[in-house]
């Protein structure tokens, strides 16, 4: 059942990439980004009781912060934080931002 | 009662993995940011959720029990956060949702759900 | 799944895109790390790679552009030495012994012997500290004269970044803009950063008996203190991080290292000796390792934060001067 499901999180972790070299805007790719590593955590969480080594605990706590605050950086650092654009196509605003 | 109650964790564990899969095609085939926000976002932590308590069931010894716990705090209080930061971000950036129908868009790019 | 991210990684012109593929790829090297049971190493790659990197690159490339320029020739000459230096690389490690062979030098003469006497001689349960910090801890004293020379790199480079002397008003402005545009935002992470603090400070002390160590909790601390930065404002940080008690911290950190070994030869041992810090060796040598991954922690966190104040100083900087300009 471990098994399976540290299975299923890798394919999920692989969907997660397509999404992200595709994703037409800025936003899906953040979107797919959050999602890999949300599912990272999982993996590791699972990773850990496979192999019986509850230690890697202590790094999926880290890295569900640090998947956070990356987050947090590359909306705050992309130029599109504090402005608020007029609606507008959706061509445009996946170039733009 | 041990066996018992690891079952019922690695049921939990097996409908986590299915509803994971779920979220992963969802996010795929969704045609709009927003959809795939949703897909993301709810599947993201309802998943953690499943898997930690599926997890949790197990029965490792106490001080698993208490990080896992913690693990699954911190997700409840993070991903949803997030969400709503990348969503209110694209949305006050311009980004529009889908909202009619593809053959109605043929009218021209004026209107607001162009692809 | 690495080759895959590594060539979207080539291909894409969008610098943003490129740094979220980064991060991708810390990830799964940290989770491969996972995979071949390398806790200490999974843990460092996580938190360095994937987390701070992140950041930092983001900021550079909020100042320098978000665009790469197609080069104007293919590079046909690069590539072909390229493949023939990496088929080269690969035809020499067909002489190594297989990964986790028992008769491999490695495995014969120096692991069992860390792994039957650092008991003994170290004392300490997780087997990576003892060999950092103890065996090998004139090289980890070089890691730490690496960061702390990192962070005086950005310092002679860039300068201090001075808060400026006008436009407290701009500042105020904007603060409320951001206040009343993510509330949620500030809010949730008000109440995370203290935990996030309280965690590095686990790690760091808690690196004898599991994964973790001073790289890892400094990096940690440095996150919190740059989340702060992020939501709150650089001026609110500035304040509440005094930044001359910073640079201050991170020579501070590198120099007790360097004192612990120069107490060490005091004392009569070599340097960089912790088994003559008190009169029972194993406790000395946990003093030592206590000591030093403190000295550890305190430079990678201050200079982190230096480096981010400095690059985020500049671009609130830009960021004023365009919508000043926008205004005017």
């Amino acid at each position: 059942m471990l098994i399976a499901a540290t299975l299923a999180i890798l394919v999920v972790m692989f969907l997660a990439f397509i999404r992200g070299y595709i994703g037409p805007t800025f936003y899906d790719r953040i979107l797919a980004v959050n999602m890999f590593g949300t599912k990272t955590v999982l993996f590791i969480c699972l990773l850990g009781f496979v192999m019986g080594r509850p230690e890697f605990l202590d790094i999926a706590m880290v890295y569900a912060l640090i998947n956070f605050i990356s987050v947090i950086a590359i909306l705050r650092y992309s130029g599109s934080f504090d402005e608020r654009r007029p609606p507008g196509n959706r061509k445009s605003i996946g170039r733009d931002v | 009662m041990d066996v018992i109650i690891s079952s019922i964790g690695g049921l939990f564990l097996l409908l986590g993995g299915i509803i994971a899969i779920i979220g992963g095609i969802g996010v795929l085939r969704f045609p709009d940011f927003y959809t795939r926000m949703h897909a993301a976002g709810v599947g993201d932590t309802l998943v953690t959720g499943l898997i930690l308590v599926g997890l949790i069931l197990q029965m490792p010894e106490w001080l698993v029990v208490i990080k896992l716990i913690i693990i699954l705090f911190m997700t409840l209080f993070i991903n949803p956060t997030s969400s709503h930061a990348l969503t209110k971000t694209a949305f006050q950036n311009g980004l529009l949702p889908v909202l009619h129908k593809k053959e109605e868009a043929n009218k021209g790019d004026a209107g607001p759900s162009t692809r | 799944m690495l080759l895959c991210v590594a060539v979207a990684i080539v291909r894409m012109k969008d610098l943003l895109a490129v740094v979220m593929l980064l991060g991708v790829y810390g990830l799964l090297s940290a989770s491969f790390f996972v995979t071949m049971d390398a806790v200490d190493v999974a843990f460092t790659e996580a938190s360095v790679g994937a987390g701070i990197s992140t950041v930092l690159m983001l900021t550079t490339i909020a100042m320098t552009g978000r665009n790469e320029s197609a080069p104007p020739y293919k590079h046909l000459l690069a590539l072909v030495l390229v493949v023939m230096t990496g088929a080269l690389l690969v035809y020499g490690t067909m002489d190594m012994p297989y990964f986790g062979f028992a008769e491999a030098p490695a495995n014969l003469h120096v692991a069992p012997r860390y792994i039957q006497d650092s008991m003994a001689e170290v004392g300490v349960p997780n087997l990576v500290t003892a060999v950092l910090a103890s065996y090998r801890g004139f090289d980890t004293f070089g890691e730490v004269m690496v960061i702390f020379t990192a962070g005086l790199g950005v310092l002679a480079l860039l300068g201090l970044a001075k808060p400026p002397k006008d436009g407290d008003a701009e500042i105020d402005l904007l603060h409320d803009k951001l206040h009343e545009q993510h509330l949620v935002l500030r809010v949730v992470c008000k109440m995370l950063i203290p935990f996030i603090l309280l965690f590095a400070l686990y790690v760091q002390f808690h690196g004898d008996f599991g994964p973790g160590g001073g790289f890892q909790a400094g990096v940690i601390f440095a996150a919190a203190i740059i989340l702060y930065g992020m939501l709150f404002g650089l001026s609110t940080a500035r304040r509440v991080i005094n930044q001359p008690l910073v640079l201050l911290l991170s020579g501070i950190g590198a120099m007790l290292y360097g004192m612990v070994g120069v107490v060490s030869m005091l004392k009569g041992g070599d340097f960089l000796d912790y088994s003559v810090l008190l009169s029972d060796p194993i406790a000395g040598q946990h003093l030592g390792i206590l000591l030093i991954e403190l000295g550890v922690g305190i430079t990678v966190a201050s200079v982190m934060v230096i480096i981010f104040f400095n690059f985020a100083g500049r671009i609130e900087y830009l960021q004023r001067k365009r919508s000043r300009d926008k205004q005017g």
